[in-house]
């Protein structure tokens, strides 16, 4: 069979193999307006390294292309302006733990929607697709309210809960599990006498780890760039880092080699884990788009 | 071990159709406890599963949503001892406040200036990444750069690229002889500036969902089209945009209701002083309004307003968006 597929390929005549814009080798032109697009995408992180590795003044007064001697200079002035190091750990804990937490509880129900039989399947699911569309963040005003109600404003739980589990991790888990959970592994561990839980941990986690990794990621970014509602509820004495950069900002003399030292730290950590997991992040988008 | 393997065979036997064995407890008196707690567990098991998010959203999204509509009926001060009940008097306000306007305007035009030409250069930009580039998810990686970095950080470095008397970007208009301009009191500059900033940040990710959709469309298509004659253009406008539709459908509807909520950019824009959106709030966007009225000047009554206001503009907008999308890149195929 594979052999006559072969031969019908190669008999196909060679012009029908330039049909497609996918099939032909690029030209130099799109080579070049690439590389232009990402040189523009990696400028700014550029120049926030070279404003931070200078003087402020000497900077302004002599612009230069070229990084200058006192990155480290400003950087520990960063550290004596802004709680640096809690801030960060801080960002580390919050979205950690909404990671693990939206990773864990939107697999458990995504493994539910999609391989387990219960009254009202279909509709709850559809709920859980239509809650994507609302902007809950409007609702911050009551949440404030509660958030002082019980006292726990300025505390990081009240970063974290809200955040514990969302409508777009159990919907990606479900569409993932839905194809790669065979129904007959769930079937023979269940006559094996399996109960549900054991199911879940032995047979779906295995086999949804790189949606569950992906889902992971994505959320530990969306977690560490939150801002409105930290910015609400946490105060600069226990801040996260994007409030703290803010913090570092608003000052009435703004020094910018100072901020943006701030900001060059802030931002090396997460171009790390992008350099690291930059190949996952990028089939996640692509899988979630032909999915969803 | 052999007794539950009957059961379930004998199951499969019953009239109803699943696909594997459901339990059903018309037998389960006569089975042992253990077949009760099995039972019980194929069960209860699934609505455990779900619960936390139905429970979280329930708690922390939809109450807080219809508690703002309640909230919004008071003239609720944050410490304040009491809060008289005052109807609709916050939305008559509101809807009489010119600098409401003036927010909603500008969320507008932000929106936009962003959102439009964000679209057409990730289809071109996909377009570019669907050849057959060597090294392919280095190209991706590279256009989906900003996307990872931090909003906060970029905001304020595009707020220095984008200072009036020192900045970058004035410096290059120099250069090329153009005028300078003040990139943050001129009303509709610091609107472009803005928006600048999220095109940056989301034309990359934006492109490679795109991609993903163009890459999904079936080859013989374009065959049978070349077959036909079709030029490229032809093609790009008569197969890929209306198979793209779903696609461009997401892309919009996603930046809709992200893009009208922007807050951060134009929050951080300039330093200090002008941090709610410029001296007179040329780029105040609505829930930097509503944030200066909620948590700034307390009056959690006309904030709750407010938010109210642009959750009916964003699903109303959103549903426009989606209609409009709809019959746009439909139209390739008339």
């Amino acid at each position: 069979m594979a052999t006559v597929l072969d031969r019908r390929e190669s008999v196909t005549p060679r012009r029908f193999k330039k049909v497609n814009l996918a099939d032909q080798r690029p030209s130099f032109t799109v080579y070049g307006i690439l590389i232009a697009f990402i040189l523009g995408s990696a400028f700014p992180f550029y120049w926030s390294f070279l404003v931070a590795s200078h003087d402020d003044a000497e900077f302004t007064a002599t612009p230069s292309l070229l990084p200058g001697g006192r990155f480290f200079e400003n950087a520990s002035r960063v550290l004596d302006s802004i709680p640096f190091w809690k801030a960060l750990g801080n960002s580390v804990l919050v979205s950690g733990t909404v990671t693990l937490s939206v990773v864990v509880l939107s697999t458990l129900a995504g493994f539910a929607f999609a391989k387990l039989r219960f009254k009202g399947r279909g509709p709850l699911m559809v709920f859980v697709v239509a809650t994507l569309a609302v902007p809950t963040q409007l609702g911050i005003i009551p949440l404030y309210m509660a958030m002082a109600e019980f006292g726990w404003s300025g505390t990081l739980g009240a970063v974290i809960i809200p955040n514990l589990v969302t409508a777009f991790g159990v919907f990606w888990m479900r569409q993932y599990i839905a194809d790669a959970v065979p129904d007959e592994l769930i079937e023979a561990a269940r006559v094996d006498g399996c109960s549900m839980i054991r199911i879940f941990w032995h047979v779906c986690l295995p086999a949804v780890r790189p949606a569950a990794a992906m889902l992971g990621v994505f959320t530990f970014m969306t977690s560490w760039n939150d801002f409105l509602w930290p910015l609400i509820v946490l105060n600069a004495e226990n801040p996260t880092m994007q409030v703290a950069l803010e913090k570092l900002q608003s000052g009435y003399y703004v020094d910018n080699s100072l901020v943006l030292a701030g900001t060059t730290m802030a931002t090396v950590p997460i171009l790390i884990v992008f350099l690291v997991l930059g190949r996952q992040i990028v089939a996640g988008i692509m899988q979630g788009a032909v999915k969803g | 071990m052999t007794t539950e393997l009957t059961v379930t065979r004998g199951r499969g036997a019953e009239p109803r159709p699943p696909r594997r064995a459901d339990n059903d407890d018309s037998t389960s008196g006569k089975l042992s406890l253990r077949h009760r707690l099995a039972n019980l567990d194929v069960k209860v098991s699934p609505y455990i599963y779900i619960a936390p998010f139905f429970i979280l959203f329930a708690v922390v999204g939809l109450f807080p949503l219809l508690y703002t509509a309640y909230v919004s009926l008071f003239d609720w001060e944050l410490g304040a001892d009491e809060q008289p009940f005052v109807g609709i008097e916050n939305y008559t306000t509101l809807l009489a406040d010119s600098q409401f306007w003036n927010a909603m305007v500008n969320t507008l035009s932000i929106f936009v200036m962003s959102s439009v030409p964000q679209l057409v250069i990730a289809v071109m930009l996909a377009v570019l990444l669907n050849t057959a580039l060597r090294a392919r998810t280095g190209w991706r990686m590279g256009v989906l750069l900003p996307y990872v970095a931090s909003l906060v950080a970029l905001t304020i470095i595009f707020g220095d690229l984008f200072g009036p008397q020192y900045g970058l970007i004035n410096d290059g208009l120099e250069l090329f002889g153009l005028d300078r301009i003040d990139w943050q009191s001129e009303r509709w500059w610091s609107h472009a500036a803005i928006a600048t900033m999220v095109n940056w940040r989301w034309t990359g990710y934006n492109a490679l969902i795109v991609l993903a959709a163009m890459q999904a469309i079936p080859r013989d298509v374009y065959e049978a089209a070349w077959v036909d004659g079709a030029s490229k253009v032809r093609q790009f406008f008569s197969i890929t945009l209306p198979l793209l539709r779903p696609t461009l459908i997401f892309v919009v509807v996603t930046s809709t209701i992200g893009g009208l909520q922007i807050f951060t950019e134009p929050k951080l824009f300039a330093p200090a002083g002008s941090s709610n959106g410029g001296a007179t709030n040329q780029y105040q966007t609505v829930v930097l309004y509503m944030y200066q009225s909620g948590f700034q000047s307390f009056d959690l009554g006309y904030a709750s307003a407010m938010a109210w206001v642009l959750f009916v503009v964003i699903i109303a907008i959103a549903g426009i968006n989606f209609l409009l999308t709809r019959r746009l890149a439909s139209s390739g195929e008339a």
